[in-house]
């Protein structure tokens, strides 16, 4: 599948984005973050703005950008149409969060944070269902892609939420949190590549032309000498020669590497900490971007089986 | 609406004969001329006259070789939409501009509404979606929704374009929920099959696998006789040649 480069960063920036106002809304009523009004509207506000960029991103991704407000209208059927109504209800408890932090208005944070925690759990379960929901890739129609999407989301919330608690001085509660979820990531990353990698074709030439009966199936002609739109975004090829050491990218500079510097972070505190979470938070962003990356350039789509693409299968 | 309707007793169809097809592309050609001004137009031509050319064609035929030996064939390959029983293109829209229609289950892309997210371009296991970049939406095979009922023109060119042109007849257009219909009688006859039946998109469209060459007749072996030069007189050897034309 075609990586588009908005869909990318939108993932990426509104995952973060979420995470961090779920750890945000979570953590804050148990007193393990600072309180101050100062850091929650820093926050929030990041966590608003990450959010923000990243739908509008998606947008960009859209052929009539100026007709996006139909999409929320499908709900009943569409993961996509769920995602957006969920992301723009989460605006309403974020927001009066945002406020009633900046208003050091106790009453109204705990419920408001605890609403807009929910509804981001929920916005970026809806992502990751958008893609785990099509049975015509079958490195998204897989067990592990909605969780992932869950858990990167949390994970990379978590580790930008301890490098601006390392700021205040305390950022012990997120940095073993995101340290324990960058772990976990990396575990999970590792099962699903494995899992997909020995997994089988959801089909192949011989059942996309039903001519498996006469025999092997191989392309004589393809019905057009140039490219087309299918073959752009649903036959992707380019820089899969590098997935490899994407891989490798994502999983330890992007979740093992910053689970150990949270864990330095936990240890060594101070303006340590500090140096560490940020780091930690680069390399995550860094390592999402190309997990993500790999998420669209390693899926494989049916439709390039009439073209060939199972032909040189083993 | 995405969500699917109830299954509709009617269920167009096409029915493509893989045995009869001699991939001349004036299907794929006259889909393309019928539909640049019908339901969907326009569809675009990028590059039409240089390097790079590409545009959106609802039909789109390929050439395989299947088998080996004295069994393998060319086959050609006319690929749309298969107007499936259960399709994920429409469920998956986020804005109800892709639909399967309740009365005939063709299924069809408001265009007026659609946000050209492309989703449904994913969903579709068979590449029958394609994206107008120049409109931001996606188009797809109407089955001719704008010729099948269309009381302006004769009533036996109420087919698809690709059917009406198909020099070799191995278009079919018909109810394929009537088990009485031409084409569901062909389907049962021709042994008629769904493409990619384990993604459990139930497509309507069927196509009619290739017969299998009969083989040959064996018969009792012939008396090889001579060789043309084994024939020394040069009168024989011209009889010889003369009734061995």
């Amino acid at each position: 599948m075609n990586p588009a480069p908005s869909i990318i960063f939108f993932t990426v920036a509104s995952g973060a984005g979420y995470g961090l106002l779920f750890w945000m809304g979570l953590l804050r009523p148990l007193g393990l973050v600072p309180q101050t009004a100062g850091f929650g509207v820093l926050t929030v506000g990041i966590a608003l703005a990450l959010t923000m960029l990243g739908l509008l991103s998606s947008t960009a991704h859209l052929g009539r950008p100026e007709r996006a407000w139909r999409a929320l209208s499908q709900w009943r059927s569409s993961w996509l149409s769920r995602e957006g109504i969920c992301a723009i209800a989460t605006f309403a408890p974020a927001g009066l969060f945002f406020l009633a932090l900046a208003g050091q208005s106790e009453w109204l944070a705990l419920p408001t944070g605890l609403l807009a925690a929910a509804g981001a759990a929920v916005t970026v379960w809806c992502t990751g269902m958008i893609y785990a929901s099509l049975p015509t890739i079958r490195q998204w129609h897989h067990p592990l892609v909605a969780p992932g999407y869950l858990l990167f989301g949390a994970f990379s919330g978590a580790a930008l939420l301890a490098t601006l608690a390392a700021f205040w001085g305390a950022a012990m509660a997120p940095a073993a949190i995101a340290a324990v979820l960058g772990a976990v990531a990396f575990v999970l990353k590792r099962a699903y590549w494995a899992s997909v990698d020995a997994g089988p074709p959801l089909a192949t030439m011989e059942t996309a032309t039903g001519l498996g009966f006469i025999g092997k199936v191989r392309v004589l002609d393809p019905p057009h000498t140039e490219t087309n739109y299918l073959l752009r975004e649903m036959a992707f090829r380019i820089g899969r020669v590098h997935a490899a050491k994407l891989r490798r990218i994502a999983s330890v500079a992007g979740f093992a590497v910053p689970a150990a510097l949270l864990l330095l972070a936990l240890l060594t505190g101070g303006a340590f900490a500090g140096v560490f979470a940020v780091a930690a938070a680069a390399l995550v962003t860094v390592g999402l971007l190309a997990e993500r990356w790999l998420m669209f350039a390693e899926a494989t789509h049916t439709v390039a089986l009439y073209y060939g693409a199972g032909e040189h299968a083993p | 609406m995405t969500s699917l309707p109830a299954p509709s007793a009617k269920k167009l169809g096409l029915v493509i004969d893989l045995d009869t097809c001699v991939g001349c592309q004036a299907c794929a050609t006259n889909c393309k001329e019928w539909n640049t001004s019908g339901h969907m137009a326009p569809l675009p031509d990028h590059h039409p006259y240089s390097a790079g050319v590409e545009g959106v064609w609802f039909n789109r035929v390929h050439s395989y070789e299947a088998g080996d030996g004295e069994d393998g064939r060319t086959v050609h390959f006319p690929r749309s939409c298969l107007h499936c029983e259960t399709p994920a293109c429409v469920t998956v829209c986020p804005t109800g501009a892709s639909y399967k229609r309740a009365e005939d289950g063709i299924v069809l892309v408001n265009t007026d509404i659609c946000i050209g997210c492309q989703l449904c371009a994913w969903a579709c296991p068979y590449g029958a979606r394609e994206f107008d970049e120049d409109q931001g939406v996606m188009k797809k095979c109407t089955l001719c929704v704008d010729r099948i009922y269309n009381e302006h023109i004769p009533e036996e060119r109420r087919v698809p374009a690709c059917v009406s042109t198909c020099p070799a007849n191995a278009r079919h257009f018909g109810d394929l929920g009537d088990p009485d219909s031409d084409v569901s009688k062909l389907v049962a006859e021709r042994g008629g099959m769904e493409l990619m039946p384990e993604l459990g998109y139930k497509p309507v469209n069927r196509y009619l696998p290739p017969r299998r060459a009969p083989k040959p007749d064996a018969g009792p072996p012939k008396d090889a006789g001579p060789l043309p030069s084994q024939i020394t007189n040069p009168l024989l050897r011209w009889v010889d040649k003369v009734l061995s034309r």
